[in-house]
């Protein structure tokens, strides 16, 4: 029989005070995305739809005189109140206490709700009614 | 420069942006539980309808008036404030909300040549993005600017909602116009004590021979007061703090009587303390019961009743919390005697990321995880339909609101319906 040893034991060495740290998260070795270094904010619809926060209201569409506009039964609308009315753009009116929705349509010396939708009449505004612009509406936003 | 800007009769203002047709109509709202009037409109006030007049004393009187009256609608006044508070940063960033609907700004350091004219443009601004109205008042102090705010306010003709108070002899004209009783910081107790030393007027309230009275009546608050009106400031903008101490009370509709009904009313406002801390952000460490018995119907001297107890951790458990609660109910409650009003108080706030940790106790980490479920449920649906088991599922938050209106601004399904006709 062999006198040489199969095994030899080592005493460990308690003198060495150094420690090794644990990593336990591991430590990746691939090679870094080069995405990293394009990182960029995910697109937010609220920052698109909505420019001015303070200002900005929504409300459900319901009845169909605006179709010819893109507004539908049901879909809301983003209205900003800090717009100006102008000739042309589509606002949230309220006519006599009533709200509606039309577009402005302004002559010489005369205020105009337009629909569109031939089914339904402009209605001309006279001095006998009390009209309020309350705000402009910017966007649409629909289910398909 | 300081201006404080205060919304017109706010609540009824808020309600009428989406109901225009009752601009220039009377119209009311009534406290938490339809209990009483808390906003009038101007037309409401000229038809003598009086603030804090009870609901159902007044009832007979608002039908025949034909005045609209509502619910307080919270989720939308608080909304519309964030709002104005907002507009009103656009003109310096030095603005501090003082309550839901006023807020004092300051100027230093801005150059503006025309303050009259700078508080026109904050006044149309907020109207026409909000259509809610506001007076504003400029003056060198906040107590001043106080005072010109109620002047834009009384004379809205002549001063078109605006008023500074730039010169001396405006101000001892202003200050002699202000009744004692419309101090800032003057109550009904002052008032009486004023008016007794023949102080009737802010301008009474400046003169050096009230001076000795002010400091032993209101101390050094008085003394402040006295050298603002006057026009030196001492009083700065406030930084906004966190809440130091959350309360959840409430009176009885009917009365209680057995443990087993209060236990479930203060397991019910244990958890919505705690669902505020969670809002802020905060744990508390120290919880508070308090009970009040009917006081005519006790043979005892004592009706109210506090237990004070305060947690091995900070918290923000509803379990923990209510459990607590619940816990301190069990030693001061006596069966048979009629309980009218409980509430329970959470102080010793500290933010929820400086938490001490504790050698022997910590709170379960099970429970930070069920609350994020309960509070995430109960922002998406608005119902607090996740609940402690000592609460009563059948039970809702009980409130009487039987004329509220939408939550047009905070819940998608409640937004406004315009008629496309």
């Amino acid at each position: 029989m062999s006198l040489k040893k199969a095994i030899s034991f080592f005493r460990p060495d308690w003198e060495n005070n150094q420690k090794h740290p644990f990593i336990s998260d591991g430590i990746k070795a691939g090679f870094p995305s080069p995405a990293a270094d394009f990182d960029e904010t995910k697109i937010s619809l609220d920052n698109v739809l909505v420019k001015n926060r303070e200002a900005t209201f929504y409300a459900k569409a319901s009845g169909n005189s605006m179709i010819g506009a893109g507004i539908d039964n049901g879909d809301i609308m983003v209205i900003d109140r800090s717009l100006e009315p102008t000739n042309n753009k589509i606002a949230v009116c309220c006519i006599d206490g009533e709200f509606t929705v039309k577009r402005i349509k302004t002559d010489k010396n005369c205020v105009y709700l337009m629909p569109e939708n031939s089914a339904f009449e402009p209605i001309k505004v006279t001095e006998n009614n009390e009209l309020i612009i309350w705000g402009i509406v910017t966007y649409v936003i629909k289910s398909v | 420069m300081y201006a404080l800007v205060d919304c017109n009769n706010f609540y009824a203002s808020c309600e009428r942006v989406f109901q225009p047709q009752l601009v220039g109509k009377p119209i009311v709202i009534l406290s938490n539980n339809d209990g009483c009037i808390i906003s009038r409109s101007d037309e409401a006030k000229a038809l003598g309808i009086s603030m804090g007049a009870p609901e159902f004393k007044v009832r007979q009187e608002l039908k025949e008036k034909n005045i609209q009256v509502f619910s307080s609608n919270y989720p939308l006044y608080g909304d519309m404030s964030q709002r104005v508070m907002k507009i009103l940063e656009g003109f310096t960033p030095h603005t501090e909300p003082y309550s839901i609907d006023e807020a004092f700004m300051n100027f230093d350091g801005m150059r503006i040549p025309d303050f009259h004219e700078y508080g026109l443009q904050m006044k149309i601004r907020i109207m026409k993005w909000l259509s809610i109205p506001v007076s504003v008042g400029f003056a060198e102090t906040k107590a001043l600017s106080k005072v010109a705010n109620k002047i834009a306010r009384k004379f809205p003709e002549k001063t078109k909602g605006v008023y500074v108070i730039d010169t001396e002899e405006k101000r001892i004209k202003a200050l002699k116009w202000t009744k004692i009783e419309d101090v800032w910081g003057i109550g009904f107790r002052l008032t009486k004590k004023m008016k007794a030393r023949n102080i009737n007027t802010a301008y009474d309230l400046t003169l050096p021979h009230n001076e000795a009275f002010i400091k032993k009546e209101m101390g050094v608050v008085g003394l402040r007061l006295k050298y603002e009106l006057e026009g030196k400031s001492v009083l700065e903008l406030e930084e906004p703090k966190d809440k130091k101490t959350i309360a959840v009370t409430r009176s009885f509709a009917g009365n209680i009587t057995t443990l087993d009904e209060m236990k479930e009313r203060v397991s019910t406002f244990a958890t919505v303390c705690s669902e505020k801390l969670r809002k802020q952000k905060s744990c508390c460490h120290t919880v508070i019961l308090y009970l009040r018995k009917d006081k005519y119907k006790t043979e005892r001297q004592r009706y109210n009743f506090y237990k004070i107890e305060t947690l091995p951790f900070a918290s923000n458990s509803s379990i923990t919390i209510s459990n607590l609660a619940v816990k301190m109910l069990k030693t001061i409650f006596e069966e048979g005697e009629i309980y009218k009003k409980a509430g329970v108080i959470v102080t010793e706030i500290i933010p929820e990321n400086q938490k001490q940790f504790h050698l022997f106790e910590e709170e379960n980490p099970k429970h930070l995880k069920l609350m994020k479920v309960m509070d995430d449920h109960y922002k998406k649906t608005g119902e607090r339909k996740i609940r402690l088991g000592s609460q009563d599922l059948q039970r809702t938050w009980k409130m009487k609101q039987e004329h509220l209106s939408k939550r047009y601004t905070t819940n998608f399904n409640e937004i406004l319906q315009i008629p496309c006709r």
